[in-house]
């Protein structure tokens, strides 16, 4: 177990390696000019000559990589270019509310999708089933932001439930940021909902037609127990597998709900970052995604041999 | 003993499980439905908190290291100016008390008011003004131009400085007085010390609003509260001048990125100003009784095409002339805009209603030509060589005007290659003094507030200094040498005659051309009221019921 987690711990570096050095080449060949967009409209040549310097950008490409990997090795992501401050500080801020998102709607998409998922595989083919894979496909096929827009328009405009857009802090009362989440988890919810359901029902559908079923039928153990305690249990691991990469992939991709409801997370920070070719910020963003992805991984694998102790690292 | 079946659970069995976890969905739904507030109203904004969602995101605190708008906007929540631009486009003293010029016009003195202070409490000096005009006129070009003038900054006494000019300066007062972008700012001086390339650190400023640095989140909100130091002028508030009363405990921009989310925000009364509405808005917001339309910034906007002077084919001066002449407002200004009663036509450089407005246009109507520009692109022997025409497609401001370019200059015989991007790729790319097919261009189009285009010196399309000029790098010591005069013109005859031939030779060069001017009105709910039409967008006088 311990040499394991020694040797994926070990394999990350040079995950994170090729990650700092696509990310920084892309961000440099990618058209624009950050000097540009700071020199604002009126600015002169002379003047986007005078900021090159001054960011650094004059620099030969290989001394700015070796430059910026040499903090990064320090801990230190550098500064951003426009905000005037360190990278590791607006991350820090930009953290909670995509974790907050991120974390909501998991929640709520186990809770429901999980239920859902057994019942319909439970029940093949009846109507729930019928109506449950009808709602995948419906999840699916409808983009998040008409989802958002739907939402807003009817729980936030018509019935005044819920806020429009914005985000409050943990530290402004619980109450006020699960209201203020509320929204925005149930919209992106609606994706993971549809794919967890039938990620549920295959697996649980699966495992229903398992001798250890008939088996623990035979025995007369309750229709709830079989469920809950073999199927399911058995069902875990692909299951737990589209957890994990769904957390990964909402904490890397919730710029669209982000922008619909005006949440100031690490989606907007990304954008802002692409848009005013803030390289500092969008490297730093960019490596503590990869990061992210790295633990979530890490973290799937060791949930494995609690689910299943047949698995062995 | 009991027997064991091999048989599948009963029927009973199962709908004793199915009835469980429908107990269970249940129970997990009624968790859900109690963790949220079912019924509660959209949060209004707190009495006294005045919400507002600016144009754009605000990422630079320093509105001298930068020209964007909501920096400028940022300075006059909590910076003040010594003077203003009234809404007649008038200079009016506000930091300022008074001020005299000696008879030949080279000694300027002027004595602060009494009582000036900055929010730490300091006292505004003569030492902290002189020090925030270096740093100004180091970034700004209306400040490089009156800096180049002055020889000597003295400060006799803590109220009062003195300019004294090595070459006549005919527009001091409205330099100082300038309404947008840079503005002349008046800070403390150890903050004003920094060099105009570095950001600075420090928000104190002796203006009408504190800025809550520990509340500004970048992309999220800024929080402004009274400053109880500021002392407004007795004068009614007029433009960037006058009275700048607070009558709000608070002031929070919330910036959102979204134009539906912006629109959805003031309708559900969690904003109560939108500063700039997207055009397709404005008839949904014209129908909503609880929305009033306030335009704040009466002199507006002109859209502009601006051509490269390095490069075939706008290297050649008929051939930009015949590209002046196949273009009409009209077209642009209803393709972009739209919406009826915002846009104007007007052939004038200098915004129309403002004071260097002029019909002395040459040859340019604003009518489109295509016959006349394609006789005289025949003319100038034109070859074909494609227009590189950027146009930033996803800009809501800007973005379709480089399509109406393009099919009015086909028209009249051009070759047009448009090119999409964002517009921060455009900004970049017009950096480029390249070839238009090695990465270069040949013209794009955008927009200006009125007030950065009143005169020839802040006018970026007139600098035709070359190289070291505004994108398309025009070099003509013509131009140049009357824009010289303009600034040495000391009554307001001369400086309108002096406009009057900048812009003759603009056209007669052709350095750009004028597309027309549209304006963008405010979107304030009812029960906001005193927004004051200016120069920039202000947020002083409003009450909120």
């Amino acid at each position: 177990m311990l040499a394991f987690l020694g040797k994926r711990l070990l394999s990350t570096l040079p995950v994170v390696l090729v990650v700092a050095i696509t990310v920084f080449m892309i961000v440099r060949l990618t058209p624009g000019d950050p000097a540009a967009i700071i020199g604002g409209n009126s600015a002169t040549s002379e003047d986007l000559d005078r900021i090159r310097v001054q960011l650094g950008l004059t620099q030969p490409l290989w001394t700015q990589f070796l430059l910026w990997a040499g903090k990064v090795l320090q801990g230190d992501l550098g500064f951003s270019f426009f905000l005037n401050k360190p990278v590791l500080e607006l991350i820090a801020q930009r953290v909670e509310p995509t974790l907050s998102l991120a974390v909501g709607t998991l929640v709520l998409a186990v809770a429901i999708a999980l239920p859902l998922g057994t019942l319909a595989a439970w029940r093949m083919g009846s109507w729930l089933d019928k109506a449950v894979m009808a709602f995948s496909v419906a999840g699916f096929s409808v983009p998040v932001f008409v989802i958002g827009y739907v939402l807003i328009y009817l729980l936030a405009m018509k019935l005044q439930w819920f806020p429009v857009q914005g985000y409050r802090r943990m530290a402004d009362g619980l109450g006020p940021w699960a209201r203020q989440l509320a929204l925005p988890c149930l919209t992106l919810a609606v994706t993971y909902v549809a794919l967890l359901a039938r990620v549920t029902r295959a697996a649980v559908s699966e495992a229903l037609t398992e001798d250890y079923i008939r088996t623990a039928r035979a025995k007369g153990i309750s229709e709830r127990a079989v469920l809950t305690h073999h199927a399911l249990r058995n069902a875990a691991v692909p299951v737990v597998t589209v957890i994990g990469v769904s957390a990964a992939l909402l904490l890397g991709g919730v710029v669209v709900t982000e922008t619909v409801y005006a949440i100031p997370g690490l989606g907007q920070l990304t954008v802002d970052a692409v848009l005013n070719r803030d390289f500092p910020v969008l490297q730093g963003v960019v490596l503590f995604f990869a990061l992210i992805y790295v633990a979530v991984n890490l973290l799937v694998d060791l949930s494995y041999l609690a689910l299943d102790p047949r698995i062995r690292y | 003993m009991p027997t064991t079946t091999l048989s599948f659970p009963t029927l009973p069995a199962r709908r004793r499980a199915a009835a469980q976890l429908a107990r269970w969905a249940c129970a997990l739904s009624a968790a859900l439905a109690c963790s949220l507030p079912l019924g509660a109203s959209a949060q209004p904004g707190a009495a006294g908190t005045l919400r507002i969602i600016p144009a754009s995101n605000m990422t630079v605190l320093d509105p001298i290291w930068t020209t964007a708008y909501i920096s400028r906007n940022f300075g006059y929540m909590i910076y003040d100016t010594l003077f203003g631009t009234d809404a007649q486009g008038r200079i009016q003293p506000q930091m300022v008390s008074q001020w005299k010029v000696s008879p030949d016009g080279k000694v300027w003195t002027f004595t602060l008011r009494d009582g000036l202070e900055f929010s730490d409490g300091k006292p505004v000096t003569s030492e902290d003004v002189v020090a925030s005009l270096k740093r100004w006129a180091s970034r700004d070009t209306f400040g490089d131009q009156l800096a180049k003038a002055i020889g000597q900054y003295e400060t006799p006494d803590a109220r009062t400085f003195v300019l004294r000019l090595k070459s006549s300066f005919g527009l001091v007062t409205e330099a100082l007085g300038k309404p947008s972008s840079n503005v002349p700012f008046i800070m403390p001086k150890r903050v004003a010390d920094t060099p105009g390339d570095v950001q600075i650190k420090e928000t104190i400023g002796s203006g009408p609003y504190l800025f809550k640095a520990d509340e500004f989140r970048p992309g999220e909100k800024a929080v402004f509260v009274k400053n109880t130091r500021y002392k407004p002028r007795a004068e009614a508030p007029s433009g960037t001048a006058g009275g700048k009363n607070v009558y709000v405990d608070r002031v929070e921009w919330l910036f959102i990125r979204d134009a539906q989310t912006q629109l959805n925000a003031l309708l559900n009364g969690e904003a109560d100003i939108l500063e700039q509405p997207a055009f397709e808005q404005y008839a949904v917001l014209r129908s909503n009784p609880q929305i009033e339309l306030v335009d704040a910034q009466p002199a507006g906007n002109q859209f502009i095409l601006r051509f490269n002077f390095l490069h075939a084919p706008f290297n050649n001066e008929k051939i930009r002339r015949a590209a002046m002449l196949a273009l009409g407002q009209e077209a642009f200004l209803r393709t972009q805009v739209g919406a009826p009663g915002l846009t104007r036509f007007c052939k004038s450089m200098f915004p129309c209603g403002t004071p260097f407005e002029s019909d002395k246009t040459g040859e340019y109507t604003g009518i489109a030509n295509p016959q006349k520009a394609r006789a005289l692109l025949q003319e100038a022997g034109y070859k074909g060589e494609p227009v590189v025409l950027m146009r930033p497609a996803e800009n809501g401001t800007i973005g379709k005007l480089p399509l109406v370019a393009k099919q009015q200059l086909e028209q009249a015989g051009f070759k047009v290659d448009l090119q999409n991007m964002d517009w921060q790729t455009l900004v970049s790319r017009r950096a480029r003094k390249d070839a238009p097919t090695a990465g270069g261009w040949s013209a794009f189009l955008t927009a200006w507030t009125a007030s950065d285009i009143l005169n020839p010196i802040t006018m970026s399309m007139m600098n035709a200094t070359g190289d070291k000029g505004w994108f398309g790098w025009q070099d003509d010591p013509t131009l140049e040498a009357i824009k010289k005069q303009f600034a040495t013109a000391t009554t307001d005859a001369d400086k309108k005659k002096f406009a009057e031939a900048a812009q003759l030779r603009a056209f007669e060069t052709v350095t750009h051309v004028p597309l027309g001017q549209f304006s963008q009105p405010a979107a304030v709910r009812k029960g906001v009221s005193g927004l004051v039409p200016a120069g920039a967008q202000v947020y002083w006088n409003i009450r909120k019921q």
